[in-house]
């Protein structure tokens, strides 16, 4: 009954837009999450392009990963709506045009649409690398063995590990079992990737090999891309767009440039000095 | 003094061994039930849904705080009484079945609970069905540290068959009771019938073992 109550003055769903420019890939609109009384996601609204690169920065606690975690459908969302290439996530449309809550089938097919690689791998522990990479591929997709395999070489091949297939994520590196998990995500063919911190887990020196994959990812593909990363340098570098997060809320974004070079806000401004001076 | 008779012993133990292919099946035919129920439970008991955790929580606690004898008296000689008319054996098997598989419950609940956060949210993140979830990614990391617990209580179980005499199953201990009231020697049916589940119990957890064994080197 609430749940009715609570959808009934939901919003209707958006008409396409007219004007020709491109329709943004994801969308959250006036997103809230909280948890009891802390609200971590503050009536958020954010719009990626295709084919964007949005890095997302900001202080411990801010709200950055349960941005990507509702993306991901990890969490659920108080109020708001995300919607994924013009359909609702977390919600389905009426026959009348409101939107009630999504149910299992409407989330999973919107969800495939997405990747995501975790700071901590989340590798399958008792799968090889390949068994790892054509898993949901061929349980998902419905894709053949042998298909799956070959794409799933050729993906492992492109992270730098056609030797590695038959080894076990205990037996690799921290940064190989990123690079692992990189193509395991690839292998869904998703239109957006999520990257939660991918290199705060490693050591500086295994950095490098993961940020070159994903530097090489967004060169050949038109991947659209959400980073959240302590790495300004690498922001700096590979995004086209960077937010700062503050409060469940996005305080400050622009290109690298404005935002590095020429931060306005003065928590942006606080937050890059304090980032700097710890290196 | 009574010594042991061993021409006794030989010419009971025939009888002996085809009252023990009773209990062996019962255990195995129970395990069997068992650890499926088992599993169901507690995936059951782990739901969010309180419409299904909430009975089936309450099921479990249930069944495990009241004696084994009374449930198989329930289904055995109760039940009837309602129109559900079950053999010695087949309400034998079900009350040890039940009983166990909300034992195995918990176990497997303590190791689905251990598989890491991160594991099922890969599983989300790579958009798999719950049920492939848990057959091809939960279930083989839950399986492998419980595998002890579950042997423990396949050698459990096979030590309570002897419960299900009280329900006229003729299972190898009331086998050997039956000899001693007829032969009023009771030290020979005894004495075999212990050999028996000692070496049965050995045989079991060797078993176990090995599986274990085989499953570290599967990783
Ligand atoms: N399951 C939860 N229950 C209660 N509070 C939570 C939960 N998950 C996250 N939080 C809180 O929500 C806030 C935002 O968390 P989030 O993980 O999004 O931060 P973050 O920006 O990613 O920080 P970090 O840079 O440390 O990873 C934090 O204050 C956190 O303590
Ligand atoms: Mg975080």
């Amino acid at each position: 009954m609430s749940m009715q109550q609570r959808f009934d003055d939901s919003p209707m769903v958006r008409p396409s837009r007219r004007d020709g420019s491109a329709e943004p890939l994801v969308r959250f609109d006036q997103v809230t999450k909280r948890y009891g009384s802390l609200t971590v996601l503050d009536q958020l609204n954010l719009e990626v392009s295709p084919g964007e690169k949005v890095a997302i920065i900001g202080p411990s606690g801010s709200g950055k990963s349960t941005l990507l975690r509702a993306l991901m459908t990890l969490e659920t969302i108080d109020d708001g709506v995300i919607e994924v290439d013009g359909e609702p996530l977390t919600h389905m449309p009426t026959a009348g045009g409101h939107l009630i809550p999504a149910n299992a089938r409407h989330q999973r097919r919107i969800r495939g649409r997405i990747g995501m690689v975790f700071q901590s791998f989340n590798l399958f522990p008792h799968m090889n690398a390949l068994q790892n990479v054509i898993e949901a591929p061929v349980q998902v997709l419905g894709m053949s063995k042998a298909e799956a395999s070959q794409r799933g070489e050729e993906l492992l091949a492109m992270v730098g590990l056609e030797d590695k297939l038959g080894h076990y994520p205990a037996q690799l590196s921290g940064g190989q079992q990123q690079r692992v998990a990189i193509a395991r995500a690839l292998a869904m063919r998703p239109k957006v990737m999520l990257f939660d911190e991918v290199t705060s887990a490693l050591d500086p020196e295994l950095c490098g090999e993961v940020l070159n994959v994903i530097r090489q990812l967004g060169e050949a593909h038109n991947l659209t891309m959400l980073m959240v990363t302590h790495q300004m340098g690498f922001a700096r570098e590979f995004a086209d767009r960077v937010c700062f997060f503050y409060k469940g809320r996005i305080h400050e974004q622009g290109t690298p440039e404005e935002l590095f070079g020429n931060p306005r806000e003065e928590r942006t401004q606080a937050f890059l000095s304090a980032v700097n001076e710890a290196h | 003094m009574n010594f042991f008779d061993w021409q006794f012993a030989w010419d009971i133990l025939p009888q002996l061994l085809e009252a023990s292919l009773k209990t062996i099946g019962i255990t195995l035919g129970g395990f069997a039930i068992a650890v499926v129920l088992g599993l169901i439970l507690a995936v059951g008991r782990r739901s969010r849904l309180p419409w299904l955790s909430w009975p089936v929580t309450g099921l479990i606690e249930f069944i495990r705080s009241t004696p084994l004898l009374i449930q198989a008296y329930f289904l055995f000689y109760v039940f009837p009484n309602y129109g559900l008319n079950l053999s010695a054996l087949q309400a034998g098997i079900i009350a040890i079945a039940i009983h166990y598989a909300c034992y195995t419950a918990e176990v497997y609940r303590a190791g689905l609970d251990a598989v890491p956060r991160g594991q099922w949210e890969a599983v989300t993140a790579l958009n798999m069905k719950p049920l492939t979830a848990y057959r091809d990614v939960i279930l083989p990391q839950a399986l492998r540290p419980i595998l002890p617990a579950l042997g423990n209580y396949l050698v459990a179980m096979l030590k309570d068959t002897p419960v299900l005499s009280a329900i006229t199953v003729v299972e190898i201990m009331q086998q050997a009771k039956n000899i001693g009231s007829e032969s009023f020697r009771y030290l020979e049916p005894i004495t075999l019938v212990g050999l028996f589940f000692l070496l049965l119990s050995l045989a079991l957890a060797w078993f176990v073992r090995r599986l274990e064994d085989r499953m570290e080197v599967a990783r």
